[in-house]
């Protein structure tokens, strides 16, 4: 069986004890494409490097050189927390722990050579192959001659290894420059683009299993959201709102901190169900939802909004709904699970840890007041007549809603 | 105006039982077992808070026990017995509406081969002492009865059980859980043929994390805990010495105002029923003050049924108004299942999901009970009109 990375990377510890490891060098796939922009791409990527070791241990120096992110410890820190922190920044396809020294002529660097794999690969019995980079000419051998001499160098401290340059257990990464780098692993990232390099788009976060992984898609793709979240006070409780924090705080973990707009929609609601058939409520809630949403994208500069509806999950998300539903929008509604079954939707939400409190029993705003048999397929028509009835006193309860806004800031 | 009326779940402690618990975690420090000056300073609060509790139950001081509180109380006296009495027989009885950490602890020890019955109660939340009769057995090592009831306040008849019990197997262990009563009543396990006696020290404006478990002498326990045998190796562990004294502390206090303070907590009882009755469409849960079966209800709590409104969304509508109360039992309103009490008290589906317990304790007063009520006549029809149409 393959050893995963976590496995390899204790056994690198368990070399005296002492973390090896000094540095990391960050690979990124899609951002290496992007042309003129790409020092944007690279800029918004350290500066979520840098944001996400602040929850780490230690202190870190990140720094671009020559199309490469090095992320540098200096002094102690602790590997583990460090390599799952950076997993959670989008934008990054591959971790390589790095071993770097001052260059000490050519016998010390074969010396290192030798130390690194008996450390890394305490299994000797595998293919290998050198890959130097130069990126300094002035040193005494070029690239291709590094390659021979080291192979030579590592044939001969340890036999059981052989060389194969088209498919090496091992890519013995080296390269010389102003110090030495030696790296030979890579420990995959999230992928995606770095966030804020997508526009700003506006999350409506229930307490339920599925905004928050839809929230995490769309930070994935560069995406920096701000989220609103119903309240319905007394239906709704203060622990119903804290779990919507606590839902918030761990997206922030991957999509940066979230500003989380709490609307109080407790009259809104009341209103719609006084006034309208019960069986329309939840579509004409949602679509009240999509208006208050709207108001406060537009005053926070996001270009669209996002939600975790997938179709035919609920009465308001068949395509009948949901096409009632977005004319009352001029913004976008972006909905990255649209095509995702329920069982998909929690195994993202498992792995990125917000399932856990998703599934907590409060009740939230949407299942209330919900009539046995909601309408599926709302007729336009009917909806808008029956919104007309809710008249001038729904402007003011959703004028009321606005000004009474919570700001949450979620780090 | 913040109004606490779930003194159940916990209650405020006494400004002077917490001052006197920082004065200990600061000055008196010392670890009870250390043979220094510092240690013996220790140990000589935790003999006073001994002496002062074995005076309130009238035992003697050798036969109590400080615990974590009233869960480990009753996991001690159920496991510890069960297990020191297995050869005599493994027969348990006990009832449907106890607290959780009895109940579970039975379900622990029926998978361990014990039998158990569950004696079930009257619309009161009774037990009645012929299904106690019929159900003790030659082989029945313990009986645990509940003193009040945490959700309707329900007193049980514990010295006619405890007579009951001795007199038709003398060999039968009975344990009561007090940690709803003690405070509220008097309580005294000699005279009650109780051998084993829980009591928790958060229910009585003492410090959370602490209990105390009095058994009787002659009755034998195996620990739960081992380590290094502090409390006559029955509970190892440091003393949580700050907590103990803090317990005994309140105690002393509620003890010495009972007369005072259990009058005027049954005023505010009757004023509250009072008001709640002249509401439309509730129901008060139990027996009723002055009620003719004489007593059997706890003075500090109320349990009530508001027909159509669903008891979360009533709790934070009182919560807004600074009501603070709770739907069914505190210990089992993060699970969202009706309460096991009521169900066994034959309450109607529909009422179930409607219930509020309101629990008073010294600090509770006439004016809090009036701007109470008076917001529960201006909530409660409106929360009506909302419920979930069918």
């Amino acid at each position: 069986m393959k050893e995963t990375w976590q496995e390899k990377a204790r056994g690198k510890r368990a070399g005296k004890g002492v973390n090896m490891f000094k540095a990391f060098l960050i690979k990124y796939a899609e951002i290496g494409v992007k042309g003129k922009n790409r020092h944007l791409f690279e800029d918004a990527l350290v500066h979520q490097i840098k944001v996400a070791l602040k929850r780490c241990e230690g202190k870190f120096f990140v720094h671009k050189t020559q199309g490469r992110i090095f992320v540098e410890a200096e002094g102690e820190f602790d590997f583990d927390e460090t390599v799952a922190c950076l997993r959670q920044v989008f934008g990054i396809s591959g971790i390589c722990p790095v071993v770097y020294a001052e260059d000490e002529g050519f016998d010390k660097l074969a010396e290192r050579i030798v130390e690194y794999v008996d450390k890394v690969y305490p299994d000797k019995n595998k293919t290998f192959k050198v890959n130097a980079r130069r990126a300094r000419k002035d040193y005494p051998k070029e690239s291709m001659e590094i390659n021979a001499d080291l192979g030579e160098v590592l044939l001969n401290a340890y036999p059981e290894m052989s060389v194969d340059v088209h498919e090496p257990d091992i890519m013995l990464n080296v390269e010389i420059r102003e110090k030495i780098y030696i790296y030979s692993e890579i420990i995959p990232g999230p992928g995606g683009m770095p966030v804020g390099t997508g526009g700003k788009a506006m999350l409506l976060l229930s307490g339920g299993i599925d905004s928050p992984v839809a929230g995490y898609m769309i930070a994935k793709r560069g995406v920096k959201i701000d989220a609103v979240y119903f309240h319905a006070p007394p239906y709704t409780s203060e622990r119903a709102k804290q779990k919507v924090v606590d839902l918030a705080r761990i997206v922030a973990r991957y999509a940066g901190p979230i500003y989380l707009h709490v609307i109080n929609f407790t009259d809104v609601q009341l209103h719609i169900y006084e006034t309208c058939p019960h069986e329309e409520l939840t579509i004409i809630m949602k679509r009240y939802m999509m208006r208050l949403a709207e108001k406060l994208a537009l005053d926070t500069e996001c270009l669209g909004l996002v939600t975790g509806e997938s179709i035919g999950q609920v009465a308001s998300q068949t395509l009948a709904s949901m096409a009632v539903i977005n004319e009352v929008c001029e913004l976008p509604i972006y909905r990255p699970l649209i095509g995702f079954d329920k069982q998909d939707i929690v195994d993202v939400s498992e792995k990125i840890g917000t399932y856990e409190t998703s599934i907590q029993p409060f009740e939230d705003c949407c299942t209330i007041f919900v009539a046995k048999h909601p309408v599926t397929k709302p007729n336009p028509k009917y909806i808008r007549r029956h919104e007309e009835k809710l008249g001038e006193k729904m402007d003011e309860l959703v004028k009321k809603a606005l000004e009474t806004e919570e700001l949450i800031i979620v780090e | 105006m913040e109004v606490y009326l779930d003194n159940s779940a916990t209650t405020q402690v006494f400004p002077e039982v917490a001052a006197y618990m920082t004065q200990i975690m600061c000055q008196q420090y010392g670890n009870p077992s250390s043979l220094h000056l510092k240690g013996m300073e220790a140990e000589q609060i935790l003999r006073g808070a001994k002496e002062t509790l074995a005076k309130i139950l009238k035992v003697n001081e050798k036969e109590l026990l400080f615990t974590s509180g009233g869960t480990e109380s009753d996991n001690l006296a159920l496991r510890g017995v069960a297990s020191a009495y297995q050869r005599r027989g493994r027969h348990l009885i006990t009832t449907q509406i106890e607290h959780p950490a009895i109940l579970q602890t039975m379900h622990y020890l029926e998978e361990q081969g014990f039998q158990v019955t569950y004696l079930p109660v009257d619309a009161y939340g009774r037990i009645h002492l012929e299904d106690l009769q019929r159900s003790m057995r030659q082989d029945t090592i313990l009986v645990s009865i509940m003193h009040t009831n945490n959700e309707v306040g329900a007193q049980q008849p514990i010295a006619e059980a405890g007579a009951l019990i001795k007199r038709m197997n003398p060999n039968t262990l009975f344990h009561v859980d007090a940690v709803q009563g003690f405070g509220k009543a008097k309580i005294y396990p000699k005279k009650m043929n109780v051998d084993l006696l829980s009591v928790s020290g958060h229910k009585i404006h003492g410090p959370k994390g602490v209990g105390l478990l009095y058994v009787d002498e002659k009755v034998r326990v195996r620990p739960i805990l081992f380590g290094g045998g502090q409390q006559g190796n029955l509970r190892s562990g440091t003393e949580n010495v700050p907590g103990i004294a803090g317990m005994a502390m309140a105690a002393k206090k509620l003890y010495e105002n009972y007369d005072e303070d259990v009058r005027k907590l049954e005023e505010c009882k009757s004023f509250f029923i009072d008001g709640i009755q002249q509401m439309d469409g509730t129901r008060v849960n139990g027996l009723l003050p002055g009620n003719p079966h004489g007593e059997g209800t706890a003075p500090h709590v109320v349990s009530v049924s508001f027909k159509g409104v669903r008891s979360e969304v009533l709790l934070h509508a009182l919560e807004e108004r600074g009501i603070f109360v709770s739907a069914g039992s505190a210990c089992s309103a993060r699970k969202p299942q009706p309460s096991a009490t009521l169900k066994a008290m034959g309450i109607s589906q529909e009422l179930l999901g409607s219930t509020i317990r309101f629990s008073f304790s010294v600090f509770t007063n006439q004016q809090e009970l009036e701007y109470t009520l008076s917001v529960l006549r201006e909530i409660v029809p409106m929360l009506r009109m909302y419920t979930r149409k069918r």
